[in-house]
């Protein structure tokens, strides 16, 4: 029913139609790779569950699992957020409607075909940037190009005398996602190989995570809760000091990824004090975020946007303390390659930002829609197996990287290891199950939303309203 | 309304943008350009080819376009033998690797005795050529090991990938280059990584690679996420392809503790005497095996000489 408006004037589409599109399309994308995860989770919990077919082998299914959620959900979330943040903080209209509809359906397509693809096993054989470079090409002119572009213009058409600290992030990090994309996949156009290869390989996954994803989610948190509780930000300063320090301190430490490669040892040194000053940006944006919760805690409570943003700010505290801690040499040295770095990935992409994402697609579908949430006991259902689900497969997951590290320093034969770790397979599998049935929970409960939600008269917040069911 | 009031913040963020950039992209690049190939980084990059992930003259990664690691007994000039040599046998039409097209990616000293004495320029890929690596008397690495040069044999001595094919049995012919592409196409680096930490780790699984040991290889599938042992050293704690073959075909029937899949589907259709292969029957006498109900597990089939796993059990043995 979207789709009608393709071809549509501009000015005769709906405000919001990209967004919402946007926004089922991320919620889609989000039970795809999540049963997935569930899937894979099951094969290494039980090896011998469906077996012997190409197209349902674990090294076949893996990177699908990881690139749907990250392509899918989570920047088609972050999508969303822009395509209705950054027209409401410049007192505004999204720039262009059309394109943001054409860019949500070219994203499907090409993330449609390229996971197909890669499922086939047609990959650069890069992790994090396995997409053979025709498709990386398409990824940047269909995807993060068009989408730059309409966050770019609507800031420049604001109404607004200055610009809002979450709309800094969108402008710079849709800019800093072009960049890297197209740097970070120069050894597939250009025929890089060896140590380059490999180090602008994970460049590219350290710069993807830590100036798309990171800054991203977090300027959904910098927009909700004030949004919502109706403080005004703690401190905007403290905001500057977050975004300067992501973009100085978050972009330069790729090469802690490859402590153990033959990397220069003053690049892996210099990575390695970047890496630990993560730290301060962490720790300006988790303040902040807190600050201004200031005399509204009881929302953290009553209200499902405000707890999925709260919750995904309390994660980022023990995300951040990993992340600039365990890639020191002495700490990388244990856990490197390990499930704790699974685990690790998981609390970012899972909980950390997954959480914020979660917020901003259930505040924007309920204000685009002008449509209350149908259902509030399905909402908290959603909350509860996705925090039970997420923190089941996280601890399960460290448990079996401390036992891996100990396994791998001890000299322990490595099948004594697999041994060991067989139950926190079975439970990492139960945890991304729950996960998987969450999102299901979810999907009817936005679907019914839009069908059957209680309509939030004109001038009045979602949250203002009393829930029905 | 524009950016206008943001002029110095604009300016900002590109200064500091453009400097993390150039620390992190700029400066290493002198150093990994610096880099000198070693033997091993020769002998990988001769063994893989141009490309093993995907490549446009191999969408959809079935081994095409790759080389094949030949050991010579024979001269094949002369069918006189002698002492046994490693070539690497680009049959005509087969990309070059990186290092024979863009010889400076062999580092400083490898590159002009590549060039001078082992004639790589002359190599064509539409004829195919035939390279071996050789060991100089010059001692110029940092480790002074003496440095290893690709020499061209097409050139030098005449030998065509033909000939060489031809007097070689096939047993002393290795698919290992398409192996490497069944490695990166079956996700083998989702679970075993190429890369032995700088920890006690190397005690087990031999010694971490060396600077010099990636050049023109690609991609180098380090690995990053370990649930099975590490492989770069595979070939030289175990080399025997029976165990490989059962493996593959059921990692359970060596290791009954082991989580990683059957990769029985890359048997193909027929095994070696060209019969048609009954998985359906294989699997359910295997399940009454592991009910107890049979004694011995049913016969692996054995291979077909052209079929994916025979490819990719070349690729494991030749990682020494």
């Amino acid at each position: 029913m979207i789709l009608k408006y393709l071809f549509a004037k501009n000015e005769a589409i709906p405000v919001g139609s990209a967004a919402i599109f946007f926004g089922f399309s991320a919620i889609v994308w989000f039970m795809i790779g999540t049963g997935l995860g569930s899937f894979n989770a099951a094969k290494l919990a039980f090896p011998d569950f469906v077996t012997g077919t190409e197209m349902f082998a674990f090294g076949h299914m893996r990177q699908v699992h990881v690139l749907a959620v990250i392509f899918g959900w989570i920047s088609m979330a972050f999508a969303m957020a822009m395509m209705y943040i950054t027209p409401i903080l410049g007192n505004t209209r999204l720039w262009s409607e059309k394109l943001g509809l054409w860019n949500c359906m070219m994203w499907n397509i090409c993330l449609a075909l390229g996971l197909s693809l890669m499922w086939m096993g047609v990959t650069s054989g890069r992790e994090y940037s396995d997409f053979p470079w025709p498709l990386d090409l398409a990824v940047a002119a269909f995807i993060s190009i068009p989408l730059a572009v309409n966050v770019w213009m609507t800031i420049i058409k604001r109404r607004t005398q200055g610009i809002y600290t979450t709309n800094w992030f969108f402008a710079a990090s849709t800019f800093m996602l072009i960049i890297v994309f197209l740097v970070g996949n120069l050894p597939e156009y250009f025929h890089l190989t060896g140590l380059t290869e490999a180090y602008m390989t994970w460049w590219f996954a350290h710069n993807v995570l830590g100036l798309w994803i990171t800054p991203v989610a977090a300027a959904i948190a910098y927009y909700v809760i004030p949004k919502v509780t109706g403080n005004p930000l703690y401190s905007h300063r403290i905001g500057h000091l977050h975004f300067w320090s992501i973009v100085v301190f978050y972009s330069t430490p790729a090469a802690h990824h490859l402590m153990s490669a033959p990397l220069p040892e003053w690049l892996k040194s210099f990575a390695s004090v970047e890496g630990v000053l993560i730290l301060v940006p962490a720790i300006a944006f988790v303040s902040n975020i807190l600050l201004t919760m200031q005399g509204k805690w009881n929302m953290f409570v009553e209200n499902l946007e405000i707890r999925f943003t709260v919750v995904g700010v309390l994660l980022a505290i023990p995300l951040n303390m990993q992340g600039g801690f365990q890639q020191t040499r002495s700490i990388n040295w244990y856990i490197h390659g390990t499930g704790w770095m699974v685990a690790h990935a998981h609390l970012a992409l899972l909980g950390f930002s997954t959480f914020l994402e979660a917020a901003a697609v259930y505040l924007g579908l309920q204000t685009l829609m002008k449509r209350k949430l149908y259902s509030l006991t399905l909402g908290n259902l959603h909350f509860w197996l996705l925090l039970i689900g997420f923190s089941t497969y996280w601890i399960s997951m460290t448990i079996a990287g401390l036992i891996q590290g100990a396994g791998k320093i001890y000299e322990v034969p490595y099948i004594d290891v697999v041994i060991a770790e067989h139950p926190y397979m079975i439970a990492r599998w139960l945890g991304g199950t729950m996960v998987f049935s969450s999102t299901i929970l979810w999907l009817y409960n936005m679907w019914m939303t839009a069908r059957e939600g209680t309509v939030i008269p004109a001038g009045r917040m979602p949250h203002e309203l009393a829930y029905e069911r | 309304m524009n950016f206008r009031e943001y002029k110095v913040g604009s300016r900002a963020f590109g200064l500091a943008f453009g400097l993390s950039m150039s620390i992190t992209l700029f400066f290493p690049s002198f150093d990994l350009a610096a880099s000198i190939s070693s033997e091993v980084g020769l002998d990988k990059q001769l063994t893989s080819g141009w490309d093993s992930g995907w490549q446009i003259a191999d969408p959809f990664l079935n081994g095409l376009n790759k080389p094949l690691k030949v050991l010579v007994r024979k001269d094949p000039k002369s069918g006189e033998p002698m002492e046994p040599v490693y070539a690497y046998v680009y049959p005509a039409g087969t990309s070059l690797p990186n290092g024979v097209t863009h010889t400076a990616n062999l580092g400083k000293g490898v590159e002009e005795l590549s060039v001078k004495q082992g004639r790589i320029t002359e190599a064509k890929k539409e004829n195919g050529a035939v390279f071996l690596i050789k060991k100089s008397d010059q001692l110029l690495t940092f480790e002074d090991k003496p440095l290893s040069y690709v020499e061209n044999a097409t050139a030098t001595k005449g030998w065509t990938p033909d000939e060489v094919l031809k007097q070689a049995a096939d047993s002393d012919i290795l698919h290992a280059g398409s192996g490497k592409t069944m490695f990166v196409r079956e996700g083998c680096w989702w679970c075993h990584t190429l890369l032995p930490e700088q920890t006690q780790d190397w005690q087990v699984f031999g010694a971490p690679p060396m600077l010099g040991d990636f050049n023109g290889e690609s991609p180098t599938a380090f690995g990053s996420d370990r649930k099975g042992p590490d492989l770069l050293h595979v070939g030289s704690r175990n080399a025997s392809r029976e165990w490989m073959m059962l493996h593959f075909f059921n990692p359970r029937l060596v290791q009954p503790h082991s989580i990683m899949p059957r990769f029985d589907y890359l048997w193909g259709e027929v095994d070696a005497d060209g019969k048609k292969i009954d998985f359906k029957k294989w699997r359910s006498e295997y399940d009454e095996y592991r009910e107890g109900k049979i004694t011995t597990p049913p016969d692996v089939p054995m291979y077909a000489k052209d079929s994916e796993i025979r490819n990719l059990i070349d690729f494991v043995v030749n990682l020494k």
